[in-house]
């Protein structure tokens, strides 16, 4: 099949980008996305120029590292799948296709479509964990999880921090991200402990990373490789509001006390 | 060099209870004064850095990806052993222990596998502890399923996403410790080399892989976790930045490398579509449970799956292995698959294919509970091939997975090197020649939680470690050697690319030293790997500068690295004149075509030596002494 990228070009952080285009007249169906963009590489390489910069590990969907917008959309046009695990079939012959990095304040480009993503560990630093030291852990069947309970944190567990939410949010908001992990840890007993903290810091922290704001678009939902659901977005609400009206933040030191 | 194993003495039982009595401690005051680097940040790493910083060393780790969060360990599917015996149906501590042993046909120490499956029980109780959502009954307590090559049920997992569900509790423990400025964390930072200092490993250079600065981490010990080298096939289920680098430039300062040779094929992968195809996909074995594998019985049937009567299959696992049936380990799987295909029935494009079939389990347990347990995978299978296993048999073939040889280790999990560790896949220690399912995990974790985090205490307690600065002349040395390298990559201006050369060895070492060995065949390949290998270096074109973000000047350093380990993995396979789990010499097998192990020649672990690009490496070797298990020829009939 034969399509047209217009793929975004920035030779650094500083620098200033632009799209370029390149012409694929012999992709097959069964390529992945970025079996595309490796095929294209080999040529610009042949051709002495220089090889698009994209972020990719797994391939398998997994790992969060790929990601680009497609014609708009953060990871392309298919439900519930990574630009890894997209493939061409998802496109008709002749497809015209505009391939950009992510786009958000917190998430500035590095080079082509390669974008720093650091923001996201900062707000698991602050909070998204549960202070377990090796070693003092309780046996593992001695605090039963109901099924539904373990079920639904794996649902929010299942992000892959890839970033797409951010992507989509014309906010450039992080609250997707940040409540699929409140959310997993606060619906778990081993959670509890820190729930109050946990939120107030992870949020604290979105802001100071210069995430937007959330006003229930829902895009992030509609964006996300691993559907995750914006249903978690109002369990941070009712978190974040439980633990500032009831003053718990406030005795708690940051970064999970002196452990 | 010498191999000092360092086993404890005393009952297997007692020796790690024995040992960590034994240890020499660091006074907490000095802890601090302690600087220890973990280079690689999945489950063994990550694991490793946040346990050291909760004891108070002060640690720095680094990775090649953009977050800690995204090391390989995160893609790994089935689940995690543990010899819990939740379901009462009789594992055991000894239990997990045989299987381990037997299931790596006998090419492991008793000694480190008895301490990994006591160790493993309470990885479970320390990740339930970090929030890990694993699968729970309905009464709340966690849910376990029989996985490959076992009779008991002793796996743990979080649907079809163990592995990351573990990498983010270790990667959250992590986070913490870094949010406290206990570990200093270095994403997109690349080991190129090991600082030796005196004998002692004493730092890394490692080279920014954002804007290439090339800089010197000192430290007292270095840590490395960086995972095995299933991609010197090129294609593999592994991800596509993993590497040797790390640890054969380790290897090259004094670090032995043991079994490189022992490289599993995992069977369930989908197969492969054509040229383009850049890494393989794993379908998780755990769909082995439920699925029955088979081929058609005549050569060349082209007939759509679903046309082809019952009484013209082949279900050959369950033909050959009547007790194991569809469950027979990983290497066995992959090997009977590889020769049904080879035989002519194989399925799918190319005929590298057999089918892995759910239609019975469907039918019995019906499409929900089906849904419940492999929903995850079959999405995935369906996105990737554009078929439904619902409606028609999946396609699988198998794979490069998991390399089981590593640096050699002793019972510290130190490398020949003083102050040198290998953990996790980067080490060879546990799983003899044949890793079973479930295991990789339960490994990483052990080293990384459980084990290297008293070891390495005994280490630093007693080494005379002088300080040490960057002017040091070894140091300005290592890092100058490091510096050329690149600009020697980026100076050949060849004609090549570098994934093209990648390509070509791959498809070399999968031909002649993949699932079945010859001696002729790896004589070629020795003798292709050295023309190929000054090939790339008088032809690569690597594209781009070293000060900068260069995704193609990385790739060169880890094909150069993956050219000159090539070779010795070919080595070792042709020295080892036996077959054992994973290392099939065509030469030595049964009339029924299984492997023939040679215990009396061969009972041994084979760590080499480096003494230059293209010069023979010296074999040392340690044997192994079975006190407690009896040596049997594997069967799974």
């Amino acid at each position: 099949m034969r399509l047209t990228l217009h793929v975004w070009r920035q030779a650094g952080p500083r620098a200033a980008g632009r799209f370029v285009r390149y012409d694929v007249p012999d992709a097959s169906p069964d390529m992945s996305f970025l079996e595309l963009l490796d095929v294209l590489n080999q040529r610009l390489i042949t051709r002495r120029e220089e090889p698009i910069a994209f972020d990719h590990d797994c391939r398998e969907g997994i790992c969060g590292a790929c990601g680009m917008v497609i014609n708009g959309r953060p990871h392309g046009p298919r439900r519930a799948t990574t630009t890894c695990q997209l493939h061409l079939r998802s496109f008709r012959d002749g497809a015209e296709l505009w391939i950009e990095p992510w786009r958000a304040r917190a998430f500035p480009v590095l080079k082509d479509l390669v974008v720093d993503r650091s923001a996201f560990d900062r707000v698991i630093q602050a909070g998204g964990f549960i202070s377990v030291r090796t070693g003092s852990a309780p046996e593992a069947n001695s605090v039963a999880v109901p099924k539904q309970d373990a079920d639904l944190a794996m649902d929010a567990a299942a992000c892959i921090g890839c970033g797409a939410c951010v992507a989509a949010c014309p906010n450039a908001s992080a609250m997707l991200f940040v409540a699929a992990k409140v959310s997993h840890l606060g619906l778990l007993p081993q959670g509890q402990p820190e729930r109050a903290r946990r939120v107030v810091t992870m949020v604290a922290q979105m802001d100071a990373e210069g995430f937007g704001a959330c006003t229930n678009h829902g895009e992030c939902m509609a964006a996300c490789p691993k559907d995750i659901s914006i249903d978690f977005i109002a369990r941070l609400n009712r978190d974040y509001l439980k633990a500032v009206a009831s003053g718990k933040p406030q005795a708690a030191r940051a970064n999970g006390g002196d452990g | 060099m010498e191999l000092r194993a360092r086993l404890p003495a005393g009952p297997l039982a007692e020796k790690w209870e024995r040992h960590r009595a034994e240890i020499k401690l660091v006074n907490p005051a000095n802890k601090l004064k302690r600087h220890v680097i973990v280079v690689g940040s999945g489950l063994a790493g990550a694991a490793a850095a946040a346990s050291l910083a909760e004891l108070g060393y002060a640690v720095s780790c680094c990775c090649f990806q953009d977050s800690p969060r995204r090391a390989h360990s995160i893609a790994a599917q089935g689940g995690i052993n543990a010899a819990k015996n939740y379901q009462n149906d009789g594992d055991s501590t000894f239990r997990l222990f045989y299987d381990t042993i037997k299931g790596g046909d006998f090419r492991s120490r008793e000694a480190n596998v008895y301490r990994l499956a006591e160790i493993s029980a309470r990885i479970i109780d320390q990740c339930t502890a970090q929030g890990v959502p694993f699968a729970r009954e309905y009464g709340g307590q966690l849910a376990n399923r029989s996985f490959g090559g076992v009779q008991v049920s002793r796996t743990f997992y979080a649907r079809g996403q163990t592995g990351q569900q573990l990498l983010l509790g270790a990667y959250q423990s992590l986070a913490r410790q870094i949010g406290m400025g206990t570990v200093k964390m270095y994403p997109r930072t690349e080991m190129l080399d090991l600082v030796v200092v005196d004998g002692r490993a004493r730092g890394i250079v490692v080279r920014s892989l954002v804007d290439g600065a090339v800089t010197t981490h000192i430290g007292d010990a270095v840590v490395l976790a960086t995972g095995g080298y299933s991609n010197v096939y090129y294609l593999s289920t592994n991800a596509k930045g993993c590497n040797v680098t790390a640890i054969w430039r380790a290897h090259k300062r004094g670090a032995a490398f043991a079994n490189p040779c022992f490289t599993q094929i995992h069977p369930t992968c989908i197969p492969a579509t054509g040229e383009h195809q850049a890494k393989l996909t794993l379908m998780s074995e755990s769909l082995r449970n439920d699925g029955r594998i088979w081929v058609p019985k005549r050569k060349g049937d082209t007939r759509p799956p679903l046309e082809i009567p019952e009484d013209e299959r082949d279900y050959y696992l369950e033909r050959l292995y009547p007790s194991y049936g569809n469950l027979a380990p990983r290497d066995i799987a992959s090997r009977r698959a590889k020769q049904v295909c080879d035989e002519g029935r194989g399925v799918g494009p190319g005929s590298h294919g057999v089918y892995l079939d759910l239609r019975d389990a469907i039918a019995r347990l019906g499409h929900r509970v089906i849904a419940d347990r492999y929903g995850n995978l079959f999405e995935m299978y369906e996105r990737i091939t554009a078929e439904s296993p619902f409606e028609r048999p999946m396609r699988i073939y198998p794979a490069p997975h998991y390399t089981m040889g590593g640096l050699w280790v002793d019972y510290n999990l130190m490398t020949t090197v003083d102050g040198l560790y290998a953990i996790g896949e980067a080490n060879f220690s546990d799983h003899g020649a044949n890793r079973l399912g479930a295991s990789a995990l339960m490994q990483g974790l052990a080293d990384g939680y459980f084990i290297l985090p008293y070891t390495i205490g005994d280490y630093l307690a007693q080494a005379k470690l002088p300080p040490l600065d960057a002017s040091h002349p070894d140091v300005r040395r290592t890092e100058a050697e490091v510096s050329d390298r690149v600009e020697r990559l980026l100076a050949v201006g060849g004609r090549r690319s570098v994934d093209a050369f990648h390509r070509e060895l791959g498809r070399l070492m999968w031909d002649k030293c993949g699932m079945s060995r010859s001696a002729a065949g790896l004589r070629e390949a020795i003798q292709r790997i050295r023309v190929l290998r000054d090939e790339f270096s008088s032809d690569v074109y690597v594209a781009g500068k070293g000060a900068d973000l260069n995704q193609a000047l990385e790739h060169a350093g880890r094909v150069a690295d993956f050219f000159e380990f090539a070779e010795l993995m070919c080595h070792d396979a042709l020295h080892r004149e036996e077959s054992c789990g994973c290392h099939f010499r065509e030469e030595h097998q049964t009339p029924e075509g299984e492997a023939k192990r040679d215990d009396e020649r061969f009972g041994y672990v084979a760590a080499w030596e480096f003494r230059g690009v293209g010069e023979p490496a010296v074999l040392h070797k340690e044997p192994l002494e079975f006190e407690t298990v009896h040596l049997a020829q594997r069967s799974y009939k």
